[in-house]
């Protein structure tokens, strides 16, 4: 309960941005919200395996892609042309596909949402245990290695498959109805109720792994970042922690890749990439490791200025630079900076800002 | 070219074996020699330093940059000297001050460098892609071996690979700098209580293995082309390398890198040029699952890992 009420003041900014950006006329901020809300997820579950459990990972784009690849593979194409096999006979008759008609008006058959979302989410954590199991027992920098390769993986057979799209991935993905009359697609019309869907969202999330951490669960992870062997030696079962926060993490990387990919129509190879692991692993260190709130704000404002494009060009420059600067002078996150250094900092940005939109 | 490879279609000949080989050993000396500036650092300071593939696109960046104005080898070794004072800058730019840093923090900071490099050279050069003219001919020149064609610049490769690996060899053992370096790798307190300056030694290392990163950058550029973002994918490809060869050893990167390189030239035989990647990977992946420590890191390689 108490945690619920911690992610109150959340809710409340959540809000007051709908209605700032009303009042000011500047809705289309909420788009590149809504974008940043789903990395966020992502960076929030790799924020508990890194921060907490001590395990890095570079291969979570390589989860977010398994989510969203698989999802708009199944929502997409068409299962017309086995119409008559037993197994499309037997899902049509539970309910669990969808039929519509393309861009052209031809009749579509095609796995509904739903199903290709949990299909999708499920294949992820599977492989994360597959994965996870002989891959966690690898330690520092060889973990580091075995996760990037499981990434680089994944990147080679979304570009190398055609069922993925190769180089293309995959568009027009339909939209996602989660109930009647709230669906996840990227509509103007839905741009309002899309931004609450994605916040909700990562508030559940922020709100289940607020919980985790304060619980037994929790304790036992803080022991294994500590020393795997200390951990060893007072009970805990620490390989069997290590991998369920692995395939935690895991689920909430491709739920964020189902979602987003349904809100943006689409998905390309260029989520599966490497940088984007990188991307993601570097956020959290900004955030400052094992701290919830500043990979969160992090996860946040950094999506956020990248998406909206705010320095152009230098775009990577400028992200390489905050974390360089982030490392040099606050090794433990953004957070652990005092306000007077912060304000200063703000002032920067606030700096940068305006030259990027002039 | 076509009779070619038909003829060869039908018998796996000796010729294509040595081939396929020679392809398998020009990128595996590449490979090994970004693992070795790997391992330069790791052994002094314990991280991976992820710029390390920008120092090879500097260093051949800067060569086919500086040759309008002066002949092949000034070019290089003057391309090779700046990425070194790069690499000392970077150093003492970003690491050398940090007090007892985190090997997270270094790693992170050691992207955001890689990332900042690759900026920096995408704002300098474009994204048009370079190279240097071959060192000897040209493009069809070669040499039958075996009864296979081999282009001059592969032996440059190999060879300059080659002698990079004993040239270090005989800088670590003989000397007194290079058993500083070894000192500072396998005890740092220690180094410091026999009165070596362990931050010079780092410095140092960063300016080796800009060094080494630079040189291999420039002849392996006719062949490979140079391009601002080809740091990544070298980065990985050493990265991989060092792993599997244990990390620290050179002994066992010079044969992890080989392994790689044989792997990917070989399997192109086999599956499309897609899944090259992920074959050579999952190979790598299955040998660590079940070496967890690499192919090298045992006890044995642990005496060449001084390096």
């Amino acid at each position: 309960m108490k945690k619920l009420l911690s992610v109150l003041p959340l809710l409340a900014v959540v809000i007051g941005i709908h209605l700032l950006t009303s009042a000011t006329d500047t809705m289309y901020y909420l788009t590149q919200m809504t974008m940043s809300a789903y990395y966020s997820l992502l960076i929030i579950g790799l924020c508990v395996l890194m921060g907490y459990a001590g395990q890095i990972s570079l291969g979570h784009a390589g989860f977010f892609a398994i989510g969203g690849y698989l999802s708009a593979a199944l929502t997409t194409h068409s299962l017309i042309a086995y119409k008559d096999t037993a197994l499309v006979t037997f899902l049509d008759s539970m309910g669990m596909l969808m039929s519509g008609h393309d861009l052209y008006g031809e009749a579509l058959l095609v796995v509904s949402p739903w199903v290709a979302c949990i299909v999708a989410v499920c294949t992820a954590a599977g492989i994360a245990v597959i994965i996870g199991i002989p891959v966690l027992k690898l330690k520092g920098h060889y973990l580091a290695m075995a996760t990037l390769g499981f990434g680089i993986i994944i990147y080679r057979v979304a570009l190398a498959l055609e069922y993925f799209g190769e180089a293309d991935g995959i568009s027009e993905v339909p939209a996602f109805v989660l109930l009647p009359g709230l669906s996840v697609s990227g509509d103007f019309s839905n741009r309002v109720q899309n931004y609450y869907i994605a916040w909700g969202l990562l508030l559940i999330g922020m709100v289940l792994l607020l919980n985790l951490i304060d619980s037994r669960v929790g304790r036992a992870l803080r022991g294994i970042h500590g020393s795997d062997e200390a951990a060893d030696a007072m009970g805990v079962n620490t390989s069997r922690f290590k991998l369920q926060t692995f395939v935690l993490s895991a689920v909430f990387a491709a739920i964020a890749g189902v979602f987003l990919t349904h809100y943006n129509g689409g998905i390309g190879p260029s989520e599966a990439g490497v940088m984007k692991s990188v991307r993601y692993v570097a956020i959290v260190a900004v955030g400052g490791m094992a701290h919830l709130w500043g990979a969160l704000l992090m996860g946040i404002v950094l999506n956020f200025l990248s998406l909206r494009g705010v320095f152009g060009s230098y775009d990577d420059a400028v992200f390489g630079l905050i974390l360089i600067v982030i490392m040099l002078f606050a090794p433990n996150g953004i957070l652990s900076l005092n306000i007077r250094y912060r304000l200063k900092q703000l002032l920067g940005r606030g700096k940068s800002d305006k030259e990027g939109e002039a | 070219m076509l009779c070619l490879g038909l003829l060869t279609r039908c018998q796996m000949t000796t010729e294509l074996f040595i081939q396929y080989l020679m392809a398998g050993i020009t990128y595996g000396s590449i490979y090994a020699i970004v693992a070795i500036g790997f391992n330069i650092i790791y052994n002094t300071t314990g991280i991976i330093n992820f710029a390390q593939g920008e120092f090879v696109m500097f260093g051949g960046m800067i060569a086919i940059s500086l040759l309008q104005f002066m002949p092949m080898p000034v070019a290089i070794a003057l391309a090779v000297a700046i990425t070194m004072v790069i690499g000392a800058l970077i150093e003492i730019c970003f690491i050398r001050w940090l007090k007892s840093p985190s090997v997270l923090r270094m790693i992170i900071i050691t992207i955001g460098i890689s990332i900042l490099s690759r900026e920096v050279g995408v704002h300098i050069w474009g994204e048009s892609i370079r190279s240097l003219p071959y060192f000897v001919g040209n493009e069809i020149t070669s040499i039958p071996i075996f009864g296979a064609r081999i282009s001059p610049q592969v032996l440059w490769v190999v060879a300059a690979s080659g002698l990079m690996v004993i040239a270090l060899g005989i800088f670590f053992k003989t000397t007194s700098v290079g058993r500083e370096m070894r000192a500072c790798a396998s005890n740092r307190k220690a180094a410091t209580l026999c009165g070596i300056n362990t931050q010079n030694m780092v410095t140092l290392s960063f300016v080796l293995s800009a060094g080494i990163g630079a040189f291999a950058g420039c002849v392996m550029s006719p062949i490979t082309y140079s391009q601002y973002d080809m740091g990544t994918g070298l980065a990985i490809k050493g990265f991989t390398v060092a792993i599997l060869g244990g990390l620290g050893s050179s002994g066992g990167a010079v044969a992890a890198g080989l392994l790689l390189g044989i792997i990917e030239a070989f399997s192109v035989s086999v599956v499309p040029l897609a899944f090259q990647d992920a074959i050579s990977i999952s190979i790598l992946l299955i040998i660590l699952f079940v070496r967890p420590q690499g192919l090298f890191g045992s006890k044995e390689a642990a005496g060449l890992s001084e390096f």
